[in-house]
This record gives structure tokens, C-alpha cells and sequence, in this order.
């Protein structure tokens, strides 16, 4: 049986090795007389510069071409039939005459993105904190067959949002076998996902699932790395398990939970795919959040016209959302020692 | 014989670490199988759903199982009927086809003598039920509605993607782990600068620059935005930076190009960071939605997760090929992730990215 498998993986290194060397080789091929013309201390420019041509083209100039974006107008996508409009986007995204209600703003959408991606993310990162904090402090006690529950919990991760979305909606569709459970259990059927107020938890709850196995690995890296001396005081000096919990473990694991939080809401802020394939944003608007405007501003080509300049726009609102978010970041893990500074 | 007994006893009530039971420990084991249920339920109902008939999906109250009730042919009925065990007037015991149901009632004819014709009140009558798994609806849709054509462009959108990750990003990670130079540090901040900037906030732009390179509805204006990550030359950075010099230094003291080096030397060396890199980039590839929904319009070009959504939504009352199609979706992660578990959790942890 060993041999079969070593035989297998053998077959597939040379096939992987036969090609991998010729391309290697051809390349080598062009290098080699760059090399003698710029010298060996001028290579790395050679090597660095595939990926600084993507990030330029991907990345840094589109950064530019997103504000030019924004302040121009009309529906076409290249700039020479574009109008210079000045800050009429964001003049028509702030044209609110009460921030507070939806309603009296012209992109009312746009507002009510705003707010329910707001109220979802405060549920969102509150619970996720809460339930990757409770689960990996389980998974870190010494319990038989831990390795197989840590990888149960990490599952959902590697799922697709379409898959979440479509398995979640496969249960709690109106006839779905939640409904049935709930009915044979004597309650009534609930609107799970044609309620605003039930899809919006729904959506919360779906999104918690799919990702608390991502958040609970960096808890759980912080609780490994708690030295383990510090609990065999605390039992020498016979102190109860809620107390070495609150005063041992819970400020030693703050560096992680900040880590939680704000990775939670950097990503949380940008929820879009599994909440469309869930909800479609609905009913109504009641679970469109904000990446959700830019896109059907932007690109869902049905019923209006593509506004490429108000979803620029929109985006650079986000932008600097996220903006404040990551200096908070920087800011707080400045002086703590995190071994998760980056994303 | 009274020894061996005791081990089996020593067996089953002994704890795996010598401590007293506290009600924490109950409630853990508790909370962990309501956590399998959890995360595993929804999967083991998808599975179990993807095989019942179109009539079983939309059954309510669900069976668990995938049993369909049976179906037989009557002549001088075009479509087949379901069959059903009814209790007749004097209490006799048989089994009907139903025609129609008229509101309460139901038209039931006998199979064996289409000339017999009953009216039966509905709850006189019991669905008669086999096991059956209908492997149809993984297959219809591969045939019929160009699931394998999807399929096709996910795997080549994943492999392509993958590579062309794999290579620009080792090399500025070799780039800048190796070799000191001007500007490296300003290269460094270049490229966690664009950690900070996602996708979502450069949609319109992006889209710009695929179109101006004409790649709308192309797989390659899939490809190309997302190849050069930040975390991957980080990564890859991270694990070069631990390499022994002297294998370098010794490889240019036998005239070895620079290419050679880097090829030859440290490629090999960084295997383990490159293969947890490889694990990503296909998960991020496979998993891609928001940006294939934006550059891909036409259905020939669809990857198997925007096809699904489309799919989806065109047919929503289909969910039997739906359900089956979303088993196909994530069967190859959950392949690879059965095998590699391991890897990729210790990845995701020591990286804190996903």
C-alpha cells in the first residue's frame, strides 16, 4: 500500500518536474544575457518586476482611476466620452436631508446599504468574538479526539459562498427541513428568509458559520502560546476555574481577541457574496449591504443603467471605512506584540 | 480472566488525562457535538437531498432519506402515477394509482385494471415509498446545461492562476529576501501597501483595465488582477529569509546565472511555503465569486460558481440539479482539504490569513 503511494507521488513529481525544468530552462535561456548585460546587482530589479507590473496595473493605478472614476459622468467606461462632473457623485450620495432615515436621501440605497451593513456588522463581530473565544477555549482542553473536532469547526471555511449560500438556503426555505422540524415540534413555520427582520438574522447567523472557523484559529494560536506555568500556579493556589479563566487567560488572549475584532470587521464591512446568493439582498432591501450598491450600481446591467461614476464613488466612501479600520489596527498593534500583523 | 476485565473497566471509565470531572467538561463535549451537528448537518442534508427525485425535493414534511415513492405506468395514461396504499370503504386493504387530486378527494385508479376507478378521501391513502438515489441529477445537468464546460473553466482558471502565482510571486519574494539593493525597502512598503487595498474598493477601475486589455468575458480577465498577492510574497519571504547563504554564495563561485539560483536552489528549499501558498491560491481560485460575477457575462465562460448562481437562479423550482451541482462545487476542496487538514490549519495559524 506504501509503495503504491510513494509510486503515485513519484509519478506525479516528474510529471510536474518535466515541464517546471524546461520552462526553467527556456527562461533561463533570456536571463542569462540580461545578467551579463546589467550585472549580477541589478537582477533583483529583473525578479521583482513581474509582480510590480501586476500590482502597478491591479492595484496602484486603478487607486487613481477609481477618484477619476468618481468625478466624472455619463454611462460609458472609457474616459474620452466621460464628462468632468466634479463632486456630483458625492454630493448626490450625501444629499440626505435626515442621515438618520433612508428615506430623504436621494440614493436612499446607498443609506440603507449603510446602515444595515452598520447593524450586521455589530452583531456580526460581537457574536463571531464571543463564539470563536468559547470554541477554541473548548478545542484547548485536554479532550479526547481534538484534532478531529478542530478541523469539524474549520470546515465551513473552505467552503464557497455560493455553496454556503445555496446549502443554507436549501434549509431555511419556507419548505425547507428546519420549517419541518420546528412544525413537528408543535411551533409555527418561520419566514427565515422572507421576513426582513428573520433574513437579516439569518444572514448573520450564515455568515458566523462560515467563518468562525478562520477567527478561532487565531484564538486559538494565542491560547497555545499562554505559558503553561502561569495555570499551574494558579492551581497550586487551588483557584477556581471561572477565576484563573477571567484573570489568567481572558488579558493574556487580548492581543488575539483585538486581532479578532479587527479582522472581523475589516472583512465584515466588505461582505457581499454568500448574504447575494442567500438573500439577493432582500426582501426589499432589508439585507443589502454596501459592496452590494457598488455592484448593482456598477456592473447588474438589469433595470438601470450602469453608473460607473456613483459606484467609484461609493467605493471610495468604503475606502476610507477601511482606511480608519486598518489605522486603528496599525495603531493598536503598535505596542502590543501580535504575531497577526497581517491580513 | 477477573484482570482483563478490570483494564476494559479501567478502559471505559478512565479519563484520558487524570482529573477530576467538572461541569465545564460536560458542558464542552455538549457544546462540541452540537458543533459537529452544526457544521457537518447542513453538508450531510445536502448530500442526502442531491439524490431524491424532483418530487421528493419538494415534498413537505422531507424525508430524510432519499426515498421516492413509486411510480408505475396504467394505460391510457400518458405519464406514469404514483402509487398508494389506500384503506378502502369495507375496510379492505389495496393498492391505487392516484389520476388527480380534487381537493380532499383523490381520482385512483386501480394499475392492474385501468377500468376501475375510485373516489378516495386523502386520508384513507399512504404513500408507498422505495429507496431510491438518483444519480440523474448529477448528470442531466453535466449534459445537458454544459456543467462539465464549467467545470472545464474553473479548473483552468485555478491551475493557471495558481501557477502564475506561484512563479511571480517566489520570485519577488527571492527578490527581496536574497539580495540587498536600492529601493528594496521602498519595494517592501510598496508591496504591503497593497495589502491594505482589496478588491471591493477598485471594482470599477479594475474593470477599466481588463477592458482596456479587451478581456471582458475572457477567463484571463479572471486570472491576471488577483496574481500578484501581497500575503503570498510575504509568505514565501517569511521562509527565503531563513535559507543558508552559503549554498548561494557557493552556487555563484561555480558561475551559477542568478536564474539558475533561484531556480535550482531556492525553489526546491521553499517547497513547504510554497506548497501552503499553492493550497491558497486553489481555494482562492476555486472559491472566487465576486469578481468572475463582474467580468464574466457570457455563459460560455462561466466558471462553475457563477454558473451555479445563474443556474440558480433561472430555475429555482430545480433543486434537485441545483443541490447536486452544489455537491459537485465543493467536493474538490473537501478533498483536498480531508487530506491536508493538518497543513493547511498550521498554515492559516502561523500566517493569520485565508
Amino acid at each position: 500500500m506504501k509503495n503504491i503511494r510513494s509510486k503515485i507521488k513519484n509519478f506525479f513529481i516528474t510529471i510536474f518536474k518535466i515541464p517546471f525544468g524546461f520552462l526553467m530552462h527556456t527562461i533561463d535561456i533570456i536571463m542569462w544575457p540580461i545578467q551579463k548585460i546589467i550585472g549580477v546587482r541589478n537582477m533583483p530589479y529583473i525578479f521583482l518586476l513581474p509582480n510590480l507590473i501586476f500590482f502597478g496595473l491591479f492595484v496602484i493605478i486603478p487607486l487613481g482611476v477609481n477618484v477619476a472614476f468618481s468625478i466624472t459622468g455619463g454611462d460609458e467606461l472609457l474616459f474620452a466620452d466621460r464628462e468632468f462632473s466634479g463632486s456630483k457623485h458625492y454630493n448626490d450620495l450625501f444629499n440626505c436631508e435626515s442621515y438618520l432615515n433612508p428615506n430623504t436621501c436621494k440614493e436612499d440605497f446607498f443609506w440603507r446599504g449603510v446602515y444595515n451593513t452598520i447593524f450586521f456588522v455589530i452583531f456580526q463581530v460581537g457574536l463571531m468574538i464571543f463564539f470563536s473565544l468559547l470554541t477554541a477555549v473548548i478545542l484547548n482542553k485536554k479532550i479526547i479526539g481534538r484534532g478531529f473536532f478542530r478541523s469539524v469547526f474549520f470546515f465551513p471555511v473552505l467552503l464557497s459562498p455560493v455553496v454556503v449560500g445555496l446549502i443554507w438556503q436549501w434549509i431555511l426555505l419556507k419548505n425547507g427541513i428546519l420549517n419541518a422540524v420546528i412544525e413537528a415540534n408543535g411551533g409555527d413555520k418561520f419566514s427565515f428568509l422572507t421576513d426582513p427582520g428573520w433574513a437579516m438574522t439569518s444572514s448573520i447567523f450564515v455568515s458566523i458559520w462560515a467563518h468562525m472557523g478562520f477567527y478561532t484559529l487565531i484564538v486559538l494560536a494565542g491560547l497555545q502560546a499562554i505559558p503553561p506555568n502561569l495555570y499551574e500556579a494558579a492551581e497550586m493556589d487551588g483557584t477556581s476555574t471561572e477565576r484563573t479563566f477571567f484573570r489568567i487567560t481572558l488579558p493574556l488572549l487580548m492581543p488575539n481577541l483585538l486581532v479578532v475584532f479587527i479582522l472581523a470587521s475589516i472583512k465584515g464591512v466588505q461582505t457581499f457574496d454568500e448574504i447575494y446568493v442567500l438573500t439577493g439582498g432582500g426582501p426589499g432591501t432589508s439585507t443589502s449591504l454596501i459592496v452590494q450598491y457598488i455592484f448593482t450600481t456598477g456592473f447588474a446591467s438589469s433595470g438601470s443603467v450602469q453608473n460607473f461614476g456613483l459606484a467609484a464613488a461609493a467605493s471610495m466612501v468604503l475606502g476610507i471605512v477601511l482606511l480608519c479600520l486598518t489605522l486603528i489596527q496599525l495603531f493598536l498593534g503598535r505596542n502590543k506584540e501580535t504575531k497577526h500583523q497581517e491580513i | 480472566m477477573n484482570s482483563s476485565t478490570n483494564i476494559i473497566k479501567d478502559i471505559v471509565t478512565q479519563k484520558k488525562y487524570k482529573e477530576k470531572y467538572h461541569w465545564t467538561d460536560y458542558f464542552s463535549y455538549f457544546y462540541l457535538f452540537l458543533g459537529v451537528f452544526l457544521m457537518f448537518g447542513p453538508i450531510i442534508w445536502l448530500g442526502l437531498s442531491s439524490v431524491k427525485t424532483n418530487a421528493g425535493i419538494q415534498e413537505y414534511p422531507p424525508t430524510i432519506l432519499p426515498l421516492s415513492q413509486i411510480q408505475v405506468e396504467v394505460d391510457g395514461y400518458d405519464k406514469p402515477l404514483s402509487l398508494y396504499n389506500v384503506t378502502l370503504d369495507d375496510g379492505s386493504q389495496t393498492q391505487l394509482a392516484e389520476i388527480k387530486r380534487v381537493g380532499i378527494t383523490s381520482k385512483m385508479v386501480d394499475p392492474n385494471d385501468a377500468e376501475k376507478k375510485y373516489k378516495i378521501p386523502i386520508d384513507k391513502r399512504e404513500k408507498i415509498r422505495e429507496f431510491s438515489v438518483q444519480w440523474g441529477n448529477y448528470l442531466d445537468p453535466l449534459r445537458k446545461y454544459n456543467f462539465l464546460l464549467y467545470f472545464k473553466n474553473s479548473i483552468f482558471v485555478t491551475v493557471i492562476a495558481t501557477i502564475i502565482t506561484l512563479i511571480i510571486n517566489s520570485m519577488a519574494a527571492y527578490a527581496l529576501s536574497i539580495y540587498e539593493f536600492r529601493g528594496k525597502t521602498v519595494a517592501l512598503v510598496f508591496v504591503i501597501g497593497t495589502l491594505l487595498i482589496p478588491l471591493t474598493i477598485i471594482l470599477v477601475p479594475v474593470f477599466y483595465v481588463i477592458a482596456n486589455f479587451g478581456m471582458i468575458n475572457s477567463l484571463w480577465g479572471v486570472i491576471l488582477p488577483g496574481a500578484a498577492t501581497p500575503t503570498g510574497v510575504f509568505l514565501l519571504r517569511q521562509y527565503m529569509l531563513t535559507l543558508p547563504r552559503e549554498l548561494i554564495e557557493a552556487a555563484r563561485m561555480d558561475h551559477a546565472s542568478e536564474w539558475a539560483i533561484y531556480w535550482r536552489i531556492v525553489l526546491p528549499l521553499s517547497i513547504p511555503a510554497i506548497a501552503v501558498l499553492a493550497i491558497f491560491s486553489i481555494m482562492w481560485r476555486w472559491n472566487d465569486f465576486l469578481w468572475p460575477l463582474i467580468v464574466l457575462s457570457k455563459s460560455e465562460v462561466y466558471t462553475l460558481q457563477i454558473a451555479l448562481n445563474a443556474f440558480h437562479g433561472e430555475l429555482t423550482s430545480q433543486w434537485n440539479y441545483v443541490l447536486a451541482m452544489t455537491m459537485v462545487t465543493l467536493l474538490p476542496i473537501a478533498l483536498i482539504f480531508a487530506y491536508l487538514q493538518k497543513f493547511i490549519t498550521t498554515g492559516i495559524a502561523s500566517t493569520g490569513m485565508k
